[in-house]
């Protein structure tokens, strides 16, 4: 059995993980992902190339044309992409940035997304993770990291009933396999 | 649950911090002109009051910085956060 993978290929998605339709979850499409650090000079490059300026209000996400930029901390940012942008945009952003101290690290291949929508979506989610997810206290538009049961995860809310959920891809099945137990008492 | 207020994040859940021991301890400039007397001041012994202390916490699974906090011990209630760097916030005991 050939066991290799191509170097930095694009794993399926939560490796195997695909819905539970009836719960709302999906697996999200595969993306390319940075972790962006920076001071001022870099992240004005940086949102040169981007196109579109870095969200400095804390937990919260900006987005065009696909490309999103999640706030992590005051200056830390998740940086999503289609797949198709792959190393090309890395490239340009280290052009663009070259001139200033910045960290800029590819996690494509650390972290899978799990989508979560529908009417339970927040009871689900809140069965272990400790945030309000009350409209008022996380609107839409808000990103975090934070706890889900034993996983740390980032939790995005892109819809009054929908959360993109960041988890590092080795603690993907449980998140999963979590949230279908949880739903159980639903079924 | 208690909620600790990150000073970046707000108020949230304890789950996501962690503990750093004591606040506003400086590094000595030279440690190798230090006396061991001043040396194991500075590496081991701790204030450890009954009351308010100041203390670092780190927001791990949020922002994941480090700041401070004036805690009570004995209620466990977190009378005030601050950045790191800021000094401590003046009022309360001890
Ligand atoms: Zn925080």
């Amino acid at each position: 059995m050939d066991k290799t993978l191509a170097p930095n290929a694009a794993r399926g998605a939560l490796d195997g993980f695909t819905a539970a339709p009836a719960l709302g979850l999906a697996a999200a499409c595969p993306m390319t992902r940075f972790v962006l650090r920076g001071r001022a000079e870099a992240l004005a490059a940086a949102e040169a190339e981007l196109g579109f300026l870095l969200p400095r209000q804390a937990c919260r996400a900006a987005s065009l044309d696909g490309r999103h930029a999640l706030w992590l901390g005051p200056d830390e940012w998740l940086i999503l992409a289609p797949l198709a942008d792959g190393p090309a945009l890395g490239e340009a952003l280290e052009a663009a940035m070259g001139a200033h101290p910045h960290s800029l690290v590819e996690i494509s291949q650390r972290q899978t997304a799990i989508v979560i929508s529908g009417p339970r979506a927040t009871g689900l989610l809140n069965v272990g993770c400790p945030l309000d997810l009350d409209l008022a206290a996380f609107p839409v538009g808000m990103c975090t990291r934070t706890v889900f049961a034993k996983a740390e995860i980032g939790l995005w809310r892109r819809a009054p009933d929908s959360f993109h959920i960041e988890v590092w891809r080795s603690f993907s099945p449980y998140v999963w396999r979590f949230l279908e137990a949880a739903g159980a008492e639903y079924a | 649950m208690l909620l600790i207020t990150c000073p970046y994040c707000g108020p949230r859940p304890e789950l996501e911090f962690s503990h750093g021991g004591e606040a506003h301890i400086a590094r000595p400039e030279k440690p190798s002109e230090l006396s061991i007397e001043d040396w194991t001041q500075y590496l081991y012994l701790r204030a450890n009051p009954k009351g308010l202390h100041a203390e670092r916490w780190r927001h791990l699974h949020g922002c994941a910085r480090f700041f401070n906090a004036l805690r009570d011990t004995t209620t466990d209630q977190f009378v005030a956060t601050y950045k790191a760097g800021e000094p401590r916030p003046t009022g309360g005991a001890a």
